[in-house]
């Protein structure tokens, strides 16, 4: 049979259109390429519209304290010095222009009584440094970038007569494989959802922008479309994955009823003063301060009370402590029985805001569980409890230019990308990491087609693509992808969660690679219009390579860390924290090695204070004092 | 505590289609899109229906149920009685691709025609400096989630495909009237554009839009009519002609 291939040219092909990609896109387009820009969804529909707290960015418009050195050491701290120091740093300097340069392209943000950017405090942050617009942020930032790349169509359109001339948006459009020639990126081959037809891109650089992994998991605030497409898409090509046991289980997803299980609580509901209590009601965070953190943050009511009229005389309350511990923190207090009967505490705000400052502040968050729990938060307390929200681990990309590691040609930007964030990602750093480097990873693929030129695609790679995608309806007597995405998804709950164990996640290795087989024999009913079983085997394929590679790198990493937590290693390890997991895909199987994490250079490292670097490192690293 | 539902759902191409009848269970707690994925999962495995968040916020799963446009993901399942059928159809304005799935692209297109965002000439980054009360006007049609409802509800488009290439259709009114309101913004006469080559004049304010917006933005009050007063306005009263002649830009007066 021979099948119809719709082919197309470009210069530079981003995959996904959230804010990193889209934020790729417009750099490359201004550097004089022709972009197409592929979503999997309708065009402005990205998961990015769910960020709600807001973007970090040391504009310094609230507390002139504020710099990004403050900012980078924070992001460290929060990450358990396992970030990839040259990222946490490019991100602080840098976030305040990204975030400035979106109020040229028409954001709204937020103000101070200035008139600035107005900046709001946030878990693991020590200034207020959060531009945002109520509690979505988010949506702001993808309107503004959509808009953004609207307003280029236009003036290409004035130029040219072709709105689509050198920005082309593929909507609901599945990228299936990248394709190499001689080692390097040539193109790209998928398929439109909507009837199933084939598609050939031939571009010589791609920027993966594609997101995260929650729907490898059962409970969590991601939508359909994160499913790791990115991360396996890399894996395949070559490309190498870093720290993938690092899952950020944000801590306040909403727990009932069932059908909204996971869906987000933002964080700005603690950041303006709203607590946590189990049902002794008891205030229970100060329970919970780690002793790295013990100077920065309170250890009784009163005085964390007092923060929220006095931040430069009193620690800050505890229920700010980065995402991590507070999820740890809520875990075992339902473990020890404290927990509301549907596994959750109470999250309130009632108690400090009035109605009206909440629904002002908090507007989606009222709406939300107004609309889809019966609560009103302004007059009673939310249940909230651990819900899987982002992923730390992600393509080895070099800092400065997004390339992949090891594959010339490709590169990544946003949660796809590992290495910024460490162990654990603070909340605000998505948003700005999105246009930090979706900008980088834009300009360095541009000055890579401009020294490059273009490779020819094969016809081989392209009929393996083609068979690939003919595969489901031509097999018979597999299973449904349903049932098998609900086997996964029970697996990686039960296995791989919160809290591991060696025995568990041996075991949940083994069951993956069980599940690896009867996937690869998966049968689709139905035809190629629009049929969300064809699309799911697909998404299940890059799942499952997500879990072998979060499950592979947990067993190795004997410690506790960010979001990574050992039931039988429950300390921090000065060893463990000099290595980086890195995942590799031989064909078969996913393999995980150690790589020895980059040293912080002799400037950043006397950004801090020697003693609270020897909570981290050994000994002999604090002797050497960074690298020359 | 489950119950059976009854749903007729419709299910077809551009081609043909009809409603199929499904009984499918439904737990408390769960809105419209939940039962949709059961059907899903346990039946139709190729039911073609779009969705994304699952929280209200990105404006994928919207569907008209028992006739009124909505999104999926916001309807609670207990707010229909025990025992009524539940009817669950595409959006009525927008060409059907499969089954809950159309062809929204007359939206995008219209955006494309609505002119950019236009900051002041030689304004730098950093630079802006705004009241907050000045920008809540443009943040309210901010709060647009591109659900469409709106679009499909106007009756100027709903059935009368002839009217699509003279009319925006409200989504497009308030990106216009968020413009305008919009405190950096320079370009002049888009409320003039909007009346002239939008189609604002053909809105006869029934606030159908209003109704189905699920951000719950009024579109009619905050954006259509002061719109419409302002062009009537500026047409009619030569001072006001004058003003926005003089004025660096108009709606300043």
């Amino acid at each position: 049979m021979t099948i119809e291939i719709e082919r197309h040219k470009y210069d530079i092909l981003v995959i996904g259109a959230g804010g990193a990609g889209l934020r790729a896109a417009v750099e490359a387009r201004e550097a004089g390429l022709r972009v197409a820009i592929i979503c999997k969804s309708l065009f402005g529909k990205a998961h990015t519209v769910m960020a709600e707290g807001g973007a970090a960015a040391s504009m310094g418009n609230v507390n002139e304290n504020d710099n990004w050195m403050v900012h980078f050491r924070d992001t460290m701290r929060g990450g358990k010095f396992l970030n990839h120091y040259r990222m946490a740093e490019l991100h602080a300097k840098e976030s305040p222009d990204r975030i400035w340069e979106l109020e040229m392209w028409g954001a709204l943000f937020d103000r101070t009584k200035e008139g600035k950017i107005s900046q709001r405090n946030f878990g693991g942050h020590e200034y207020p440094r959060l531009a945002h617009v109520g509690d979505r942020t988010g949506l702001e930032l993808i309107r503004t970038m959509q808009q953004r790349i609207v307003a280029l169509q236009q003036i290409d359109k004035a130029e040219t007569g072709n709105a689509e001339s050198n920005i082309k948006v593929f909507a609901e459009l599945t990228i299936t494989e990248i394709l190499k020639e001689g080692g390097k990126v040539s193109g790209a081959y998928g398929y439109w959802r909507e009837n199933g037809k084939e598609v050939l891109f031939e571009a010589p650089a791609i920027v993966l922008a594609t997101g995260g992994v929650g729907k490898t998991f059962k409970i969590t605030s991601n939508s359909w479309e994160g499913t790791g497409d990115g991360h396996a898409l890399a894996l395949k090509a070559g490309a190498n994955l870093v720290d993938m046991e690092f899952l950020q289980f944000h801590p306040t997803g909403m727990v009932w009823p069932p059908s909204v299980r996971g869906i987000l609580v933002t964080e700005s509901v603690r950041g303006e003063g709203g607590v946590l209590t189990n049902t002794n009601g008891e205030r229970f965070m100060f329970k919970y301060i780690p002793d790295v953190f013990k100077d920065k943050y309170a250890d009784n009511e009163a005085e964390a009370d007092r923060w929220y009229v006095d931040q430069d005389n009193n620690r800050r309350p505890p229920e700010l402590l980065p995402r991590d511990e507070v999820s740890r923190a809520i875990n075992s207090e339902v473990k020890a029985g404290r927990g509301t009967e549907h596994g959750g505490v109470f999250l309130d705000v009632s108690k400090r805001l009035s109605a009206e400052v909440i629904k002002k502040r908090l507007p989606s968050m009222w709406h939300q569980f107004y609309e889809l729990a019966g609560v009103d938060i302004t007059k009673e307390a939310m249940e909230v409890g651990p819900t899987c929200h982002y992923v730390m681990g992600g393509v080895e990309v070099e800092p400065d230019t997004a390339a992949a590691v090891g594959v010339p040609g490709l590169y990544a930007a946003g949660e796809c990308a590992g290495g910024m964030h460490g162990s654990n990602r603070l909340g605000g750093n998505s948003l700005t990491d999105l246009l930090v480097f979706g900008r980088r990873a834009g300009m360095a693929a541009a000055a890579y087609v401009k020294s490059a030129g273009t490779t020819q695609v094969s016809q081989s790679a392209v009929q393996a693509a083609s068979l690939r995608i003919q595969a489901p309806f031509t097999r018979t007597g597999g299973e449904n992808p349903y049932k098998l995405h609900q086997e996964l998804q029970e697996i990686t709950h039960n296995l791989v969660g919160i809290i591991r164990t060696k025995t568990e996640l041996d075991d949940a290795i083994v069951k993956i690679t069980e599940l690896r087989k009867r996937i690869a024999n998966i049968t689709v009913s139905g035809n190629r219009e629009f049929n969300p079983g064809f699309h799911l085997s697909f998404d299940l394929d890059n799942m499952l390579l997500i879990a072998e590679s979060t499950a592979k790198s947990a067993v190795l990493r004997e410690e506790s860390r960010g979001g990574h937590t050992r039931d039988d290693f429950p300390k921090m390890s000065t060893t463990w924290r000099q290595i980086n997991n890195i995942s590799s895909f031989d064909g078969t199987q996913v393999n995980v090695s150690q790589q020895p994490l980059p040293v912080l250079p002799k400037e950043l490292f006397d950004l801090f204070d020697p003693h609270e670097l020897e909570k981290y490192m050994t000994p002999e690293e604090l002797a050497k004092g960074g690298s020359n | 505590m489950a119950r059976k539902l009854n749903l007729r759902i419709w299910r077809g191409n551009k081609e043909s289609g009809a409603l199929q009848n499904v009984i499918v269970e439904a737990n408390e707690g769960e809105v419209v899109l939940d039962v949709i994925h059961r059907v899903q999962a346990e039946q139709l495995n190729d039911l073609a229906v779009r969705w994304n968040c699952k929280a209200g916020k990105c404006g994928s799963c919207s569907m008209e149920i028992n006739g009124k446009p909505r999104l999926a993901c916001m309807t609670q399942v207990s707010s229909f009685p025990e025992g009524e059928e539940i009817t669950i159809t595409p959006l009525r304005a927008f060409p059907v691709i499969k089954d809950l799935v159309t062809d929204v692209s007359f939206n995008y297109k219209k955006a494309m025609e609505i002119p950019s965002f236009q900051p002041p000439v030689g304004m730098k980054p950093g630079e802006p400096r705004m009241a907050q009360v000045d920008v809540e006007r443009s943040q309210e049609f901010r709060k647009c989630i591109e659900c469409f409802l709106c679009q499909d509800t106007c009756h100027v488009i709903r059935d009368h495909e002839e009217n699509k290439s003279s009319f925006a259709g409200p989504r497009f009114f308030i990106r216009i009237a968020e413009l305008d309101m919009h405190p950096l913004d320079i370009l002049r006469n888009r409320k003039k554009k909007a009346q002239e080559e939008h189609g604002l004049g053909m809105c006869n304010i029934t606030k159908c839009c209003t109704e189905v917006c699920p951000e719950h933005i009024r579109i009619t009050d905050n954006a259509i009519i002061p719109m419409k007063e302002r062009v009537v306005d500026e047409k009619y009263d030569p001072l006001r002609w004058l003003g926005s002649k003089i004025r660096k830009r108009e709606g300043i007066l």
